[in-house]
């Protein structure tokens, strides 16, 4: 027979939780889910949009009761868990109903603080804390004319925004001389003020309340100092306390709430709590992502994996007023010995600034322009350094490409048919109502079910503003440790490590000894696992072609037609009149609809039939080309210019050396593509710094470029050093790719990789250590030595030639 | 009426891996899994009518190279969020050969 689990607690916490453990452990418990609320789970941080009239209770649930009933659980919902039965473990409800369980999750929230003053429990003195409240407010703003909301932090300012929305007249009460002093510092809380009062919004600052007054319903609020406002409805949003009340009397240990250790347990072993009634390491949140977190580890632990464990959250802050972008995290307040960096533009309304210890973020505020937001929490996380950017880290990631954006940053301004994604048409209308429709709340969800941020990427900082600010604090920011894809918990960076350390060489045994969670894993890591084997052990590991995208699998790229492309390599860009004949020949042969000269320097042969790919590239491969691999995670091109052969401004000879580089680096696999320049002179007609390796000849030697980029996001290379010779060039650009190759993640190119491990270490490794450098330039030359067969030719000669003959029925 | 049509010897199919049958009226993408069972489906995504059999084969279900819709091998169903779906054709493997059951007017191609 079955374990049976009892949830006190119908909210999102304990909600969730169920989730987590249906995934991991279906069948395990009989569930029984007790809640006071009449209401199936509902998404309680969108509580402000519903009452600011953007959203509907509909739009807002996140569990129908339909969803209990497909899952088996039993559900009293109403019905108030009024004691705990520790010795004959069960539970009794308000009105007797009575229930075993073997486990027991209390997930019983948090109760409004309602100020404890004279005239509280008036008629029309209410908290701002579920549907209840939120339909007791709307009535109001029918019936009556005057609010005042006492609370000028994030929940206060919600309410008082949404009653003002649905036309109230609000005053917001607020006890010291700053909103949001918690979450902001003085100068963002001037403009979140002043942006407020501009929509009509009224506030009364260092007014301490004394007493509500009314004859039956309230008419007004009472301060210290004797003076009065007018009221007929007063909301008091000052803050939560966690609800401990029901595991008090069941003898569990509380402090402020529920006492948990790491794994989320109470001091009753069968007993767990999450969310706001918990009380972990001395903190009971009060935010929606922590609690997502804790009922990750409680789900573990309730299935006896027993590995997962909770060390706390750093949280970050956003106000759900729309049209008010803000943002905070972390120590905004500098302490002693800080330092801090501020960026301020009164006129346009921005703010921004962190707070800097040793390098690394300790806090930030932002106003106006909190785009960056997300990416400052990730730095702060992860505890990066900002050495190598601390000149330009106010001005931000430049995440958003000059492509298809503009300069957008205040997200929630735009419009909702504002284009946010340019691949796919998305627009920031269809993101908002997915996430609140669909319940999302992170990146992930909202690519799978709006396309958006899915297919180049470049709008990712947008899409993930909107989310933040969309569903506020609940808003579930990239993990400090992100998995490799849905089959692992483990990282890029684990698996690489793992690869390496434990001498894997097979794809199963990496999915073996990493415990995959799919047989043979997904389209996301195969084609990484393989690359990952192939970089580290070139020699021994057997290619899986049914693990490579087709692209890499046919050797041509895959056209919307589901025809193919061709792109013989022309090392350095260099051409010869019986080389162009040949082309020409092929394309008249194979009746190619579409030729053009490529960015890198080739001719891309476009509408090529599969099945003529063989006999095509034997053509190509008689002529003496080889592949271009224009279609790979690999290396593509050299790009050069006319250099000092012909070139009256040239210093060297840039196509001699850009042919060299191209022979030394041609067929290599890479993590993603893969490009290269030699520009002859400083005017840099090659475009070298905008490549992944970029070498600009001076008259007195060579500059050696790092980590550019042409496409979604422009950046322009780092300098890397100056050397004197091609030898070193060469050297250099061996060494700089080999460790790219084996320490990049797949799909990340040279740009963001660049900026993740950070310029100077790339520097220190490859500059200061010759030692380090000439065997990284070994083991590169040693995997060339296996990948510098000519994929083309293999076919036109009979290789895998399944993939390019169709069956045909017999007969 | 149903008709089983010998396509092709098992180990003429990849393992993770696919082959495509041309016939007059459209291309059927077989598949074979990594426990050597047999699916066939035509070649078109739901989406955009992307050719299924270039795609990465995983579990039962394929990834669609042109926008990585995945699409269940059994049922031609577009997996979840996304929706869609596309025909499917009962298979049959004896003695290391494949069968595919094809209407009369798509086995005379």
């Amino acid at each position: 027979m079955k374990e049976k689990l009892i949830l006190v607690g119908n909210g999102m916490a304990g909600v969730r939780t169920l989730e987590e453990l249906l995934k991991i452990a279906p069948d395990m418990y009989d569930i029984t889910v007790f809640g006071a609320e009449p209401y199936g789970n509902y998404n309680r941080i969108m509580l402000s949009p519903v009452l600011a009239g953007e959203k509907t209770i509909d739009d807002i649930m996140l569990n129908d009761e339909q969803w209990y009933s497909d899952n088996g659980i039993a559900l009293y919902k109403g019905k108030a868990v009024t004691e705990i039965d520790r010795l004959n473990k069960k539970v009794i409800a308000a009105d007797g109903t009575t229930a075993d369980y073997d486990r027991l999750l209390l997930a019983t929230g948090s109760n409004p603080f309602m100020i404890p003053v004279p005239g509280k429990d008036k008629d029309g003195v209410i908290a701002f804390r579920d549907i209840n409240d939120v339909d007791t407010m709307l009535q109001a703003s029918k019936d009556y004319k005057k609010a005042v909301v006492i609370g000028g932090g994030l929940l206060g300012l919600e309410a008082a925004n949404g009653l003002m929305k649905q036309g109230m007249d609000v005053t917001v009460v607020h006890l010291l001389d700053a909103l949001m002093e918690r979450q902001l510092d003085k100068p963002a809380s001037a403009l979140l003020k002043a942006s407020l009062e501009g929509r009509g919004m009224n506030f009364m600052m260092e007014a301490a309340t004394a007493e509500i007054i009314g004859n039956g319903r309230v008419q007004g609020v009472r301060f210290k100092d004797g003076s009065e406002v007018e009221a007929d409805l007063v909301v008091m949003g000052v803050g939560i306390v966690p609800n401990a009340e029901l595991a008090k009397s069941a003898g569990l240990h509380c402090e402020r709430g529920i006492v948990v250790n790491d794994v989320m347990q109470t001091f009753d072993p069968a007993i767990y709590a999450v969310g706001e009634c918990a009380q972990h390491r001395g903190i009971a949140y009060g935010l929606v992502a922590p609690l997502f977190e804790q009922g990750k580890v409680a789900a573990n632990q309730l299935a006896k994996l027993g590995y997962a464990h909770y060390r706390g959250s750093i949280t970050s802050t956003k106000l759900k007023v729309t049209g008010i972008d803000l943002f905070s995290a972390g120590e905004f307040h500098e302490a002693e010995g800080d330092e801090v960096m501020v960026l301020q533009d009164p006129a346009s309304g921005t703010y921004k600034k962190l707070v800097i210890n040793d390098n690394r973020i300790k806090g930030a505020v932002m106003y106006g322009d909190t785009i960056d937001g997300t990416w400052y929490f990730q730095l702060m996380r992860e505890g990066t350094s900002i050495a190598d950017f601390r000149k330009t880290i106010l001005f931000g990631q430049h995440d958003l490409g000059d492509a298809g954006h503009g300069d957008e940053t205040r997200v929630m301004s735009l419009s909702n048919d504002a284009e946010i994604c340019g691949c796919n048409g998305v627009c920031k209308g269809d993101i908002v109502n997915a996430i609140s429709r669909h319940g999302l709340f992170t990146l992930e969800d909202v690519r799978a079910h709006t396309k958006a941020s899915s297919s180049c990427g470049s709008c990712t900082g947008l899409v993930e503003a909107l989310l933040a600010s969309t569903v506020g604090e609940g808003y579930d920011a990239s993990p400090n440790k992100q998995a490799m894809c849905k089959c692992t918990e483990y990282s890029h960076d684990e698996v690489i490590a793992a690869i390496k350390t434990h001498e894997l060489k097979s794809m199963p045994a990496v999915r073996e000894f990493l415990e995959w969670k799919t047989p043979d894993g997904c389209a996301a890591c195969r084609p990484a696992l393989n690359y990952y084997l192939l970089a580290r052990w070139p020699e021994e590991y057997a290619d899986d072609a049914q693990s490579r995208f087709i692209n890499e699998r046919a050797h041509g790229n895959i056209q919307k037609d589901g025809t193919y492309s061709v792109v013989p390599r022309m090392f350095g860009g260099l051409v010869k009149p019986d080389e162009l004949r040949a082309i020409a020949d092929v394309c008249d042969k194979y009746a190619v609809p579409e030729m053009k000269v490529t960015g890198g320097q080739r001719i891309d042969l476009f509408g090529v039939h599969k099945e003529d790919l063989p006999s095509m590239w034997k053509d190509l491969t008689d002529a003496g080309f080889v592949s271009g691999h224009a279609y790979g995670k690999a290396m593509r091109t050299v790009k050069t210019c006319a250099g000092k052969t012909w070139c009256r401004f040239g210093t060297q000879n840039s196509t001699g050396l850009g042919v060299q580089l191209e022979e030394l680096t041609w067929g290599s696999w890479m993590p993603h593509k893969f490009k290269l320049a030699v520009s002859g002179c400083p005017r840099n007609c090659a475009e070298a710094t905008i490549k992944d390796f970029g070498v600009v000849c001076v008259d007195s030697g060579y500059e050696l470029h790092i980590g550019g980029n042409g496409g979604i996001k422009v950046r322009v290379t780092d300098l890397l050093t100056k050397v004197d010779t091609e030898e070193e060039v060469l050297e250099y650009c061996g060494a700089f790719t080999q460790m790219y190759r084996e320490e990049a993640h797949y799909l990340e190119r040279t740009a963001p990789w660049v900026e993740r491990v950070g310029l100077t270490s790339i520097r220190e490794r490859l500059l200061n250590d010759a030692t380090q450098r000439k065997e990284l330039y070994e083991r590169f030359k040693i995997g060339q030595r296996v990948s510098q067969v000519d994929p083309w030719k293999a076919r036109a000669e009979g290789a895998e030639r399944h993939e390019f003959t169709p069956l045909k029925i017999a007969g | 009426m149903t008709n089983w049509t010998e396509i092709a010897k098992l180990e003429d199919i990849p393992r993770l891996g696919s082959r495509v049958l041309q016939t007059d009226t459209m291309n059927i993408a077989l598949f074979r899994t990594a426990s050597d069972e047999v699916f066939a489906i035509k070649d078109a995504c739901p989406h955009k009518g992307g050719p299924l059999s270039q795609g990465i084969v995983h579990g039962t279900s394929v990834t669609c190279p042109l926008h990585n819709w995945k699409v269940d091998l059994a049922s031609g169903e577009a997996l979840g969020p996304d929706e869609g779906c596309t025909s499917t054709f009962a298979t049959r493997v004896e003695n290391g050969m494949v069968y595919l059951a094809l209407s009369e007017s798509e086995a005379a191609a």
